[in-house]
């Protein structure tokens, strides 16, 4: 099951992440970021709440890659759990997408520079 | 003459074979048509007799009776067996009982005939009263009545009054003639004759009566008939492979005749409200539509519930409208699979026009219609399931002709696999190639996704796989290349994970790279050691440009005896037990640790029983595959 929520705050575009992403429900994560990829250039992705990300759900971040270089769009991922974050590594997703630990952090890197 | 009709009578019995009421009717109209034919005979011969008195003599006088006594015993003879077949129309004992006793007893008093015994005295009037009162008894038996239509009904009427009509003339015309011409032989003091006549005379007369009385209900009758068949044409529905609409057509159909609506719409709102069909039936969108808001705005103004139509499943609703042309109607509900299907509404064109036993009917075939439709339905869902089986079947065949079933040895090495699909079809592959006699090439990897199309991506890989390797490429320049490959086959949210090792036993060194894979466990035998060999690498079809070159690392190291590489995939290390705690690397590494002095099955196979233990089951969520070698 998963819960995704988004709200605009100060000019950022956030969307929290609840639960797991599997193949059924990455379509979610996938219309979410869809949205705010189309009108922000800033964009953080909360996921304290991730539990677990399957390859579909990983299919979904890389698919914006290119995108967001082409865009200048500044997505920042933070709050994973180790677990989580592992995968992304084990992958080398964390060398093409801005993975922090806290929101401050996220925050600094797109309002930033 | 007398026995020449009998033996007429005889004959007559023979044929009894027609059961059909109306080839009966048919063959009463014979009969009659026999007998006015003959009525008509005798009335010439009479006329003629009476110009010409010269011609009468005793034998003319006796030829013309002895015809009429013939016609009229043929007559009555024959309408005696019709009657037999109506009154046993449906049979029963004690029916049976009683008609037997009848043809008994009419047999004995022919043969008191030859008894010549005197006309009205006792035993006479014994037989005769007998006989009349079985045929009383026996003419209440008219249920052959309830099966005509209503024309049907009225064509027997006619005939059967025009069949007394007959018989009556007869008896008038036999009585006159063998009283003027005081003929010995007279028919009218003769008991059977007289028992055949009272009977025939009686039943014609029961029937008629029956007859007329039944008249207005038969339209009841006829419709009730006509409910049946509508009934049993939505329950046969199914076999008839009609789909959901015709179903709700027929139902339509069917509620309208069964009540004599004058308009009528069924609604059907499947998946909740976001798609609507009406069918309609004698009334246009628009009249619907309004008739539809009156009635809310009717239960608004009695303030009942917010929206009355979609009712719970027990109840239905009767209004009265104040349209022009409907004055009440009635809605019922329709319910598939306990959620809300459709709504079916009937009109009239008078107040309150619904009874109980119509309302009772319309819900028994709604609910008919609505078991007909979930059968429908499930039979279409299993249809479903059955093509889904099949693919995955396809599928699954296609995945394991893949894995290799040989792998390659040398003297240097040993290598045993183990590989374990999911329930559905995983993505899972290994595959080796041996580049020349040193050189064996090696991967090992994990397509993104499950089912058929995870099937598909990792036939690709394979041929990926062994076209690159043939060319003798470095490990990195496999890698480069086959990110290329890939990214042209995968879809844009798919990705490939994998490893790429050459193994070259003259230099006994082993490179390779890590694309986004599990990293490689390595047991270092001099240092009693195991290493996750943790190198840079992005998962094919991640980047699918150039820049996806910078990010691949190649790792070099020498073998030595005693060394172990153990090559798997994810589904090992993210197998879950119950409580949701993953198996995890470290497990693994301990794992390898304890038994790297055991042979490579007993390390393959305890590993196996380990994770089936763990995750408290035989069937993993994911696929799994080990690779393991030893080099000697």
């Amino acid at each position: 099951m998963i819960e995704i929520s988004s709200k605009l705050e100060e000019g950022i575009y956030y969307i929290h992440v609840k639960g797991e992403v599997d193949a059924s429900s990455s379509i979610h994560l996938d219309e979410s970021i869809s949205q705010a990829t189309q009108n922000h250039k800033k964009i953080l992705i909360d996921c304290r709440e991730l539990e677990y990300i399957s390859s579909a759900g990983l299919g979904v971040f890389m698919s914006y890659i290119n995108e967001l270089e082409d865009k200048d769009i500044r997505l920042v991922i933070y709050g994973l759990s180790e677990k989580v974050k592992h995968v992304f590594q084990i992958l080398g997703l964390d060398q093409l997408l801005t993975i922090k630990s806290t929101e401050e952090e996220a925050k600094y890197i797109v309002d930033g520079i | 003459m007398f026995f020449l009709s009998l033996s007429f009578y005889h004959l007559e019995i023979g044929k009894s074979d027609i059961t059909n009421i109306n080839d009966l009717i048919w063959k009463i109209f014979v009969t009659g048509l026999i007998a006015t034919i003959g009525s008509l005979i005798t009335r010439y011969l009479l006329v003629v007799a009476q110009y010409k008195p010269a011609l009468i003599n005793k034998m003319l006088i006796f030829f013309i009776y002895d015809v009429n006594t013939g016609l009229l015993i043929i007559f009555l003879t024959s309408t005696f067996i019709v009657w037999k077949k109506l009154i046993l129309y449906q049979k029963s004992k004690s029916l049976i009982r009683f008609w037997n006793t009848f043809e008994i007893l009419l047999l004995l008093s022919l043969l008191l005939t030859f008894a010549n015994y005197q006309p009205f005295d006792t035993i006479f009037n014994l037989i005769l009263g007998l006989l009349v009162l079985l045929t009383i008894i026996l003419s209440v038996n008219l249920k052959w009545v309830a099966y005509l239509n209503f024309k049907q009904k009225w064509k027997s009427i006619l005939l059967i009054g025009l069949i007394m009509l007959y018989i009556w003339y007869y008896f008038v015309t036999i009585s006159d003639l063998s009283n003027r011409f005081s003929l010995s032989l007279n028919l009218s003091e003769n008991v059977t004759f007289l028992a055949l006549f009272i009977f025939n005379i009686l039943y014609a007369a029961f029937s008629i009566l029956v007859l007329l009385f039944n008249l207005p209900t038969s339209s009841v009758f006829e419709q009730k008939l006509e409910e049946v068949i509508n009934f049993q044409k939505l329950s046969q529905a199914t076999n008839t492979k009609q789909d959901e609409e015709q179903i709700c057509e027929i139902l339509l159909e069917s509620s309208i005749s069964a009540v004599v609506a004058s308009g009528a719409w069924l609604e059907i709102r499947k998946n909740n409200s976001v798609e609507k069909k009406v069918l309609y039936n004698k009334i246009s969108e628009q009249r619907k539509n309004k008739i539809e808001s009156d009635i809310k705005n009717h239960f608004k103004d009695k303030q009942v519930t917010p929206n009355p139509i979609q009712s719970s499943r027990k109840t239905q609703l009767t209004v009265d409208l104040r349209d022009e042309e409907f004055k009440s109607a009635l809605i019922l509900p329709l319910f598939v699979q306990d959620r809300e299907y459709g709504e079916l509404c009937l009109l009239k064109d008078l107040p309150d026009g619904f009874n109980k036993e119509m309302i009772e009917i319309i819900r028994s075939f709604v609910n008919q219609a609505s078991i007909s439709i979930e059968n429908y339905q499930l039979i279409q869902e299993a249809i479903e399931n059955e093509r889904y089986k099949e693919e995955l079947e396809i599928a699954k065949r296609v995945q394991g002709s893949l894995l290799p079933e040989t792998l390659e040895k040398n003297s240097d090495f040993e290598m045993i696999a183990y590989s374990k699909a999911a329930a559905e079809v995983g993505g899972d592959y290994y595959d080796t190639y041996r580049i020349s006699e040193d050189k064996i090439a090696l991967i090992i990897g994990d397509v993104s996704g499950k089912g058929t199309s995870a099937a598909f991506h990792m036939s690709q890989m394979k041929g990926i796989f062994q076209s690159l390797s043939l060319l003798d490429l470095s490990v990195d320049e496999f890698i480069k290349k086959a990110n290329k490959a890939v990214g042209n086959c995968l879809d844009k949210k798919s990705l490939i994970t994998a490893s790429y090792y050459i193994i070259d036993t003259n230099r006994k060194s082993i490179q390779f790279s890590r694309a986004g894979h599990c990293p490689t466990l390595y047991f270092n035998h001099q240092k009693n050691e195991t290493k996750f060999f943790e190198t840079n690498g992005l998962g094919l079809g991640i980047l699918r440009n150039e820049k996806f070159d910078e990010y691949v690392e190649v790792y070099e190291l020498n073998y030595a005896p005693g060394d172990i590489i153990f090559l798997y995939t994810d589904g090992i290390t993210e197998a879950k037990n119950s409580k949701g705690m993953e198996f995890g690397y470290e497990r693994l590494a301990s794992h390898l640790e304890k038994y790297t002095l055991k042979p490579l099955e007993e390390i393959r196979d305890r590993l196996v029983k380990k994770i089936y233990d763990f995750c408290e089951t035989q069937t993993p969520e994911d696929d799994f595959t080990i690779v393991l070698i030893k080099f000697n």
